[in-house]
């Protein structure tokens, strides 16, 4: 199987009839839902937090972020902002009137909030598109050190963020993790499932000073 | 696009991030839209330290919106003291600890929360560049030579 990014830059790839297949496959969402609430779990929040999601979609993700669950979401709901690079996959989510407000935006040219705005952030199958250079102008470490530096800087001091990515291989996972380790976050690599085709790489990040400097 | 959105977001260009001009946006031509969210008290205590005040005050006025306080309200402001504080048993579960929302919070839930823009642009301050919002989603997409 080829993988989607090998072949298009998203906002291509996820056109109105892939975003839509993508939404509505029944598996894809399970799949989905479970890496959120995976992730969701890694972040341990405690009270309703603003919280970024990038490659947001059609809001999957973000439809968890919103509801309040005992034993799935204890802190929410939360209110998130979603970023995402196909507009088809963001009128999607329009029509599903997500609570979240929407960006288009490529998350390899930055991270466009001021510094310290999020509580969290969270990003589920979609990092590995930064890996790809859309043109001769950008390199994909280039958009990687965009997105870690502008993801750093937009949560609060204390913060965290999951990643949830899939990596083509050990090299793309060194490279992404390194990135966020240039950028200024403690970092470590979670896998679930192992050496199985069902493997789930999280990417969790910390960003340290919660009581130095407030 | 909330208000509270609006109150984090700086212009998305490199050469903007450095500079005190690139927050905020200012809207042009907005249409605004009023979205009922379900209010979430402890969100807004939450998040209510981290809001420029200053620039929420100025953007209401440039929409034509209710005036706001000169000052952002005190923490103290957003509960009012809870009847069974140092009272063992109910009414705990119900509200938390912190007593009912007051009316200060329910305001600032409606400006920053259901308070949307609709339709518009969003300039930046700095390079003059002009965000679009349709539907309430703003495009951040810098061509290349922006980046
Ligand atoms: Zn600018």
């Amino acid at each position: 199987m080829s993988r989607p990014e090998d072949t298009l830059p998203p906002d291509l790839f996820y056109n109105d009839s892939e975003s839509r297949k993508y939404t509505t496959s029944s598996r894809i969402q399970h799949i989905q839902s479970q890496m959120t609430h995976r992730a969701l779990s890694l972040l341990s929040l405690r009270s309703p937090s603003l919280i970024l999601d990038i490659g947001c979609g059609s809001g999957l993700s973000g439809e968890i972020l919103s509801t309040f669950s005992p034993e799935t979401n204890p802190g929410g709901p939360h209110t998130w902002i979603g970023l995402d690079i196909s507009s088809s996959m963001l009128a999607v989510a329009l029509e599903k009137e997500v609570e979240g407000d929407l960006f288009l935006a490529d998350a390899g040219q930055g991270v466009p909030f001021r510094p310290g705005t999020f509580d969290a952030a969270i990003s589920i199958s979609a990092v590995q598109w930064l890996c790809n250079a859309e043109s001769t102008e950008e390199s994909p470490a280039g958009r990687l050190s965009r997105f870690f530096n502008g993801l750093y800087a937009s949560l609060r001091r204390g913060g965290r963020a999951v990643c949830q990515f899939y990596p083509k291989n050990d090299e793309q996972k060194k490279m992404v993790s390194s990135a966020a380790v240039r950028a200024g976050f403690g970092a470590g690599l979670l896998e679930d499932d192992p050496g199985t085709k069902s493997a789930k790489t999280y990417l969790v990040l910390t960003v340290g000073g919660g009581e130095l400097d407030g | 696009m909330k208000l509270l959105t609006l109150n984090f977001l700086t212009c998305a260009r490199k050469a903007c991030k450095a500079t005190n001009a690139a927050f905020p946006l200012h809207p042009k031509d907005a249409e605004l839209e009023i979205v009922e969210v379900e209010l979430s008290p402890l969100f807004v205590r939450n998040i209510l330290p981290r809001v420029e005040w200053e620039a929420l005050r100025t953007l209401c006025q440039d929409l034509g919106l209710p005036q706001l306080p000169a000052t952002a309200p005190e923490p103290g402001e957003l509960f009012t003291p809870n009847p069974s504080d140092g009272v063992e048993g109910e009414g705990i579960e119900e509200v938390g600890e912190e007593g009912e929302p007051t009316q200060t919070l329910k305001d600032l839930h409606h400006v920053l929360l259901e308070t949307t823009i609709r339709e518009g642009k969003l300039v930046c301050g700095s390079c003059g560049h002009e965000y679009a919002v349709k539907e309430g989603i703003a495009n951040f997409l810098l061509p290349s030579h922006l980046v």
